[in-house]
């Protein structure tokens, strides 16, 4: 009785001490990941922001002296252009591509989308910096929207491909095979079986493709001169004084209208269609 | 084939010729500036013997090896993993909550979380300093271990994810099966967990230290600096290329890299293939 | 040409180097229900989809009422085809993906709508139009895939396994009403199964196929009663088939310590031929221990509802037979098993083929 009695209350103590360590452990992960990110659910509503972290006095001052700068709403504008022809681009085109790859079986197929995909992590960066403005500078890119979409779109072509080859790999043979016995043609099979069964992996590639527009600041840094063309991440640089003092409170505002989409685009994905990995992406 | 068509064209113009090109440059001597600008010269591979004689790039180098060491495979993968293995059996609410916590830190434009952590780190006016009451310039004092943990802190989402997936897809009874017979957490840990999700762990390994080092971003924390003590490769092409306009070395540096990705890739693929 | 398909020396080789069908010959009459049965990897469903064109052959001819279509667009064959999955549309309603085929072939939308009706009616689904597939049971997709397929009025069938995804219970309801719906309509239908009852039941003839050449074709009955080689003996009955290794010795049968006579069938069996004699346990008889049969230990019964199969050990030969449900000896008695001389079967050992 007495044996048992001491097993539970070194089971129970074991047990505490776990669970303390875990909520510890917790405690710190969320306090890492979020402390950085408080400043933007502040900043943007106090009437005088700092660099630091502070409890507002609320004010939407920030946003009205935001919106007296003459290229912010315009450059937030010209993101959503460029994110939405991007996602769009690269549906289109990854789509038809995928659906291809997945089913045409060729020697080193898999291997060939590796390194396609190798590829475009790299040539995107730094390193094709050089040759992407060459280009766009003989095909007459420069300080076009085109330009911005089409090298963007590029990029991200191949890691889409690869994602969306997933999609249409998991659709059973049997649904085209038996659209052919009805006489479908491939675009038919493609536009009414399987755009419509693979519509969440083209949610999921839209949206990623779309956030990864968003954000990119190296490729309109580099192909676009002109201010009132310059999408919300290169504005972010501009919003310092003469002296090289931020603009907190223009910033502030600004900042918080850039990141809402892409919180928002995130949410919606989330509740819509779950945010994870679709298999495929093991090794 | 039809359908192949247009990404085969796209990926031709935007991938495949700006590659090429790069390799072309690197064997020439064109420049913004001087005489090479108007009238670029081949100089064969003076370019890449140039480079690999100076100290500046072997420095470069170590830097980034060390930034993706510290923040892709120890910040972003041990990290990521400990977080998705401490909460794969944890209540939905909690762990989405943290989950949605660390995609936000993912999903944020760079151009916003680099001013975020340029603020955080700030001297005077930072939250860390107000936190631990002091006064260090971190992006000066400690500007490596400044963007390590910038980017481990950026992009430890993905490898949450992709572990939190890897874990999941483990059968319950594999692991019953395991308590029923004694074994402890940790070696549930090594004898089940790790070797189910190998394929996912190789993967995910190969995808961040690539990414890591190819990674621009840390330029719009600390410009490289100062004086050079976070010049990862990405960086130091970018100076080379846009700062000195000799997009020769320049693009002997980053046709450098590209070979450093395909051999670092080439010899993660085949260790997935071992086993 | 006589049949309404006809199959002429096909032979399909995979990329991998997989033979699949090896110079097949076939000829399948107008308004027949055929059935392919045999092992997984034989060649039948390779078989059944190069008639669908969807496999392209290697070397042959394919003829489908007269006319050649061995190079020709499954889509302009004028075929339908029920798979094992039954490939319905997640994302069409029931109704959507019985008129799918017909939106395809640009039928006007009146004349689709009647035939949409028509065959929802045929197979008593017309309630279920408005939903989804995952809203219905197995038993009601297989029956929306196959109005699918009617709705086209195809002048032949092709049916990939379709009962295989279904419980026991509704595999025989879906059976009886598969074979009424095609005696109905009167269309040539082939049918791909790994499953000798669903053969024997359904088809008006089959052919069991192995290594992509066909080792038997007839009738159910013949099947049953006269497997023309081990391989199909093997394959075909619910019970499997007694094998026993035997030796012609003085115009008997030599199994074990047993004699047994030479059966009525059995054209030619030539003194010391090495044969294999083969009964079904149908066709066994059960009585006290005696001569001209198998006599040994009672080692299991089984119930099989009105009978019971009995298996008994006679020297370490494993013979069995079935006896009526009331009749069934005891564990460890001693009885003897005797064939039925009319419905045994003898078979050379060297070729497997029936003597």
């Amino acid at each position: 009785m007495n044996k048992t009695r001491k097993r539970k209350q070194k089971w129970t103590l074991k047990r505490t001490g776990g669970r303390a360590s875990f909520w510890m452990f917790t405690f710190l992960i969320i306090a890492f990941f979020s402390t950085p990110l408080l400043w933007l659910v502040f900043a943007p509503f106090d009437l005088t922001p700092r660099l630091n972290i502070k409890l507002p006095t609320l004010s939407f001052n920030n946003f009205h002296e935001m919106s007296q700068n003459p290229y912010a709403i315009h450059s937030l504008l010209n993101s959503l252009l460029f994110s939405v022809g991007t996602g769009l681009l690269v549906i289109c085109v990854g789509a038809p591509a995928s659906y291809a790859l997945s089913r045409v079986k060729f020697v080193g197929r898999d291997l060939f989308l590796y390194i396609l995909l190798l590829f475009s992590s790299v040539v995107t960066g730094t390193a094709a910096m050089v040759p992407i403005f060459l280009l766009c500078l003989n095909l007459g890119l420069i300080n076009t929207f085109y330009g911005v979409i089409l090298v963007m779109g590029g990029g991200l072509l191949p890691a889409a491909i690869f994602i969306l080859k997933d999609f249409t790999d998991s659709t059973p043979k049997s649904y085209e095979e038996s659209a052919r016995i009805f006489g479908a043609s491939s675009f038919q099979i493609l536009r009414n079986i399987v755009v419509p069964i693979i519509r969440p992996g083209l949610a999921v590639i839209f949206v990623w493709a779309f956030v990864g527009a968003w954000g990119d600041f190296l490729v309109p840094f580099i192909l676009i001169r002109a201010p009132e063309r310059s999408p919300a991440a290169v504005l972010m640089y501009s919003f310092y004084t003469e002296g090289g003092q931020a603009m907190l409170t223009t910033l502030a505002a600004f900042a918080l209208l850039y990141t809402v989409p892409v919180i928002v685009m995130y949410l919606y994905v989330n509740k819509r269609y779950g945010f994870r990995f679709y298999g495929g992406i093991k090794g | 084939m039809l359908f192949l068509f247009p990404s085969a064209i796209f990926i031709t113009i935007f991938l495949i010729i700006p590659a090429v090109w790069t390799l072309y440059l690197g064997l020439t001597n064109y420049s913004l500036t001087g005489l090479a600008a108007a009238n670029p010269k081949f100089v064969g591979l003076q370019n890449y013997a140039k480079v690999l004689k100076d100290p500046e790039f072997y420095n470069s180098f170590k830097l980034t090896i060390i930034f993706v060491i510290g923040s892709a495979i120890i910040g972003q993968a041990l990290l990521g993993f400990i977080i998705a293995w401490t909460f794969s059996d944890k209540p939905g609410k909690l762990r989405s909550f943290v989950e949605v916590i660390i995609i936000l830190a993912w999903m944020v434009p760079s151009s916003v979380v680099t001013f975020l952590w340029s603020a955080f780190l700030n001297g005077q006016n930072g939250t860390l300093n107000k936190i631990i009451g002091g006064q260090t310039e971190w992006l000066i004092t400690h500007p490596m271990l400044s963007i390590i943990v910038f980017n481990s802190w950026r992009g430890a989402a993905f490898s949450v994810l992709l572990f939190g997936a890897a874990i999941a897809a483990v059968p319950k009874s594999h692991l019953e099966v395991a308590r029923i017979a004694g074994a402890s957490k940790y070696r549930q840990l090594r004898d089940i967990i790790v070797p189910a999700s190998r394929g996912h762990i190789l993967t995910n390994l190969l995808l961040i230290s690539l990414w890591s080092f190819n990674l621009f971003t840390p330029y719009l924390l600390t410009g490289g600096g100062p004086g050079g003590k976070t010049e990862i490769l990405p960086i130091f092409v970018y100076e080379k290329a846009l700062r000195y306009f000799n997009f020769g070395i320049a693009s002997a540096i980053a046709t450098i890299m590209l070979l450093i990705n395909f051999v670092f890739a080439l010899i993660v693929i085949r260790r997935g293939k071992q086993k | 040409m006589s049949g309404f398909v006809e199959v002429k020396n096909l032979t399909k080789i995979f990329p991998n180097g997989t033979k699949a069908l090896d110079s097949l010959n076939l000829s399948i009459e107008q308004g027949e229900f055929f059935a392919l049965l045999g092992p997984s990897g034989c060649g039948k469903t390779t078989l059944l989809r190069t008639i669908g064109g969807l496999e392209q052959v290697t070397d042959g001819e394919i003829y489908i009422d007269n006319t050649e279509v061995t190079y020709v667009e499954p889509g302009d064959r004028n075929i339908a085809m029920v798979f094992q999955d039954y490939a319905l549309y997640p994302h069409m309603s029931v109704e959507e993906n019985i008129g799918y085929p017909l939106k395809v072939r640009k039928i006007e939308k009146g004349l689709r709508a009647e035939r949409i009706l028509t065959a929802a009616q045929a197979l008593q689904i017309q309630n279920l139009m408005d939903r989804k597939p995952s809203q219905i049971s197995g038993g009601q997709q297989q029956r929306v895939a196959v109005a699918r397929a009617m709705a086209t009025r195809p002048n032949l069938y092709l049916f990939d396994e379709p009962l295989s995804n279904l419980d026991a219970r509704l595999r025989l309801e879906a059976r009886t009403f598969l074979k009424q719906l095609q005696r109905e309509l009167g269309v040539t239908t082939i049918l791909v199964t790994h499953d000798q009852s669903e053969s024997l039941a359904l088809a008006d003839r089959m052919a069991v196929m192995e290594l992509g050449t066909i080792r038997q074709l007839g009738s159910p009955a013949e099947f049953f009663h006269r497997p023309a080689n081990l391989f199909v003996a093997s394959f075909i009955g619910s019970t499997p088939m007694n094998l026993l290794d035997g030796k012609i010795v003085n115009g008997m049968v030599h199994v074990g310590d047993s004699h047994i006579n030479v059966p009525f069938a059995t054209k030619s069996a030539s003194e010391g031929q090495n044969v294999v004699l083969g009964v079904r346990p149908e066709y066994v008889s059960v009585s006290s221990p005696q001569s001209g049969g198998f006599t040994g230990v009672v080692k299991v019964l089984e119930n099989l509802g009105t009978h019971y199969l009995v298996s008994i050990d006679c020297n370490g030969l494993l013979v069995r037979g079935t006896v009526p449900d009331g009749e069934e000896p005891t564990p460890g008695s001693i009885i003897s098993l005797l064939p039925d001389p009319k419905r045994t079967l003898l078979y050379d050992k060297k070729s497997g083929d029936l003597i």
